[in-house]
């Protein structure tokens, strides 16, 4: 009953079907996690291949611009396949391979996960299917063919949305259908237990750096670790080592599209009610009797109607801040960290800079931040351009 | 005895299901007095729910119909067709959702108004036995069966799991997701074997069965069969006019059995 549980949140809401797997599953990762040769294969391989640590960046052109906090960027941005969903990916996908299985499934919303996947997939000798809204299939073009460069099988889910909480429900099903030379790859700091927890720990190299890093450059803490939040993993990441100092104040960035007073956001926090959907007990955006909000963001990646239960319990005991952020902020950010350091990030993580660029002005000199820039932002040039009325095609 | 329990006294049961609202609550209350009358022993009426992870597509579909039907469909609105359509049928009804309308709703209210029109036990795909806690001693508390469903895989678990179920014991029959399969691979008699050992609760094996054949061969083993996807799939073909062909066929599944 009180397996995984953030303070009311989490559990294990699956099929029957599942629940043997699952209790494997979290088996094997207590074990892998302490075991000595998967810690140091997997170092090897986020070193070697990820290209960890990524770089704590000082932006001094954006820190005199916005003549605020001292600005720092977690550059998850230039790990391999562009994002911080590997570091997750190869650590899931090692040990699947080490379980005995032969294939693996993911969802995935912008895409970047399903890269991910599919490339760790590809290292490691292991099938891949990976399941996709067919909304996002269309968004993100580059990507589904980016995938199938890389061996992978992607479905385009027609069910539903057509997004990524229908792209969920499809890896759900088609894990209940085979199970035993399967692994879900779950994306994110969401799902039933384990997920969350594994997620969570191998996303926390990003804090795990980061604190290292800081604490080298600056003798001291960060006043604020802030990232953007959709199911909530690179934020996870980002927030995690830092939880136990008090003094840091950490922000979740979540996507508002076109503003929390219509029907079109991915608000979860700011909007959503208590509920109990995709294995967890968290926040999701739905109506009076239950039934999933079909959400909206200009972000593939943050279009989704619920938030992991580490991050609800997190709001719950006011230990971090949630706040909302339009497609208009986002995308404005997304220009001026493009003009102003040089860096196109992901519409994902403008989220962020967005709400950054709204603070940094409001704090004094001494004071830190460090804002994780989760991906880079290639793939979203062309919705960028289209947002902007001018007619690029990829 | 629960009512659910006598579904069982002496006979074989079928258990029909459809989704509440597909094509309108109207026709489903039509469809349940005609499974009735065709000699269904026990009715599942599913709550529709934007996201049913535990379909396939043919229940995913109706479940998108009947949300998005004409007038709507909610939690309250089936509750109120269950009352109307108790006054005309004595066939058990259970209801099977996702927990989340549940949770919404609240167990107490929830379970106080299942009992208040008439319903004798819920179906929940997603809430395995560990997470049973509080929904279980409140649907006890309103005599509403909370059904227990054992699948393939289960295998050293399904000692546990029958050992204290009640109503009727739901066994999947295949991996998957419902619909309509033309084989099915589980040794369903082993199974079948392993829960007796633990429990006189009464077992129904549902997932994939359509056909009268099926339907005979695993109610020798079993205590009765499910099925869904296969009148769903009438209802779809037939929508407001589908009263006599789910008749018929829910007879010619009655007599097979």
């Amino acid at each position: 009953m009180e397996k995984g549980r953030y303070g009311k949140h989490g559990g294990q809401y699956i099929p029957e079907t599942l629940m043997n797997e699952i209790i494997k599953l979290e088996e094997a990762y207590e074990f892998y996690k302490k075991d000595p040769e998967f810690n140091a294969e997997l170092d090897k391989l986020l070193a070697e291949y990820a290209g960890r640590p990524s770089l704590l960046y000082y932006a001094e052109k954006m820190t005199k611009d916005l003549g605020g906090a001292k600005i720092y960027f977690k550059r998850e941005d230039l790990n391999h396949t562009g994002s911080h969903k590997i570091n997750n990916v190869l650590g899931q996908v090692l040990m699947a391979k080490k379980m005995g299985k032969t294939r693996v499934i993911a969802e995935t919303g912008a895409g970047q996960h399903g890269v991910a996947t599919a490339t760790a997939a590809a290292l490691l000798g292991l099938e891949c299917e990976i399941f996709m809204g067919k909304e996002d299939t269309i968004r993100q073009a580059l990507n589904v063919y980016r995938m199938e460069l890389l061996g992978a099988k992607v479905h385009a889910v027609e069910s539903g949305t057509m997004t990524l909480k229908d792209a969920v429900n499809e890896c759900m099903r088609e894990w209940t259908k085979r199970v035993d030379d399967t692994h879900y790859v779950l994306g994110s700091v969401m799902g039933p237990h384990p997920f969350p927890m594994i997620v969570r720990d191998f996303q926390s190299v990003i804090s795990r750096e980061a604190r290292a890093q800081i604490l080298e450059k600056e003798g001291k803490l960060p006043d604020v670790v802030m990232a953007c939040v959709g199911g909530g993993s690179n934020a996870m990441g980002m927030f995690y080592e830092f939880i136990p100092d008090e003094s840091v104040q950490l922000i979740g960035c979540e996507a508002a599209g076109l503003g929390i007073d219509t029907e079109k956001h991915a608000a979860t926090i700011a909007k959503g009610t208590e509920g109990i959907f995709h294995g967890m007990q968290s926040y999701f955006c739905q109506d009076k009797y239950g039934q999933i909000a079909p959400v909206y963001s200009i972000s593939a990646g943050l279009d989704y109607p619920g938030i992991g239960p580490e991050h609800a319990n997190l709001h719950d005991t006011g230990r971090a801040q949630y706040v909302p952020v339009t497609d208009e902020e986002a995308v404005q950010a997304f220009e001026y960290i493009a003009k102003t350091e040089g860096i196109i990030a992901a519409i994902e993580s403008s989220h962020a800079v967005a709400h950054l660029m709204k603070i940094a002005p409001t704090m004094n000199k001494n004071q830190i931040v460090i804002c994780c820039l989760s991906g880079r932002g290639d793939k979203d040039v062309a919705a960028i351009a289209r947002y902007r009325g001018v007619n690029l095609y990829e | 005895m629960s009512k659910i329990r006598e579904a069982f006294e002496n006979k074989k049961a079928f258990v029909g299901f459809l989704t509440a609202g597909d094509p309108s609550l109207e026709k489903t209350e039509e469809y349940i007095m005609e499974m009735e009358r065709a000699g269904a022993s026990i009715i599942e009426i599913g709550i529709p729910f934007s996201d049913p992870i535990a379909e396939g597509p043919v229940i995913q579909d109706a479940n998108v119909r009947a949300l998005s039907a004409l007038g709507g469909c909610n939690t309250d609105m089936v509750f109120a067709m269950v009352e109307r359509v108790r006054a005309k049928v004595s066939v058990p009804l259970v209801f099977l959702t996702y927990l989340n309308p549940v949770f919404r709703y609240g167990y107490e209210a929830f379970c106080k108004r299942c009992k208040e029109v008439g319903i004798d036990g819920l179906i929940i795909p997603d809430m395995p036995y560990e997470e049973r806690g509080e929904l279980e001693s409140v649907a006890e508390a309103y005599g509403v069966d909370l059904i227990t469903l054992i699948a393939p895989t289960s295998r050293e678990r399904i000692q546990m799991l029958a050992k204290n179920a009640k109503g009727y014991i739901y066994l999947v029959s295949s991996m998957g997701v419902t619909g309509v399969r033309s084989e099915i691979t589980t040794d369903i008699a082993e199974m079948v074997e392993q829960i007796r050992a633990v429990s006189d609760t009464p077992i129904a094996v549902g997932f994939g069965i359509s056909t009268p054949e099926q339907a005979r061969m695993y109610s020798e083993t079993a205590d009765g069969v499910i099925v869904g996807s296969a009148i769903v799939k009438l209802i779809a073909a037939h929508g407001m006019d589908a009263g006599k062909p789910v008749y018929e066929y829910v007879k010619s599944m009655v007599d097979a059995i």
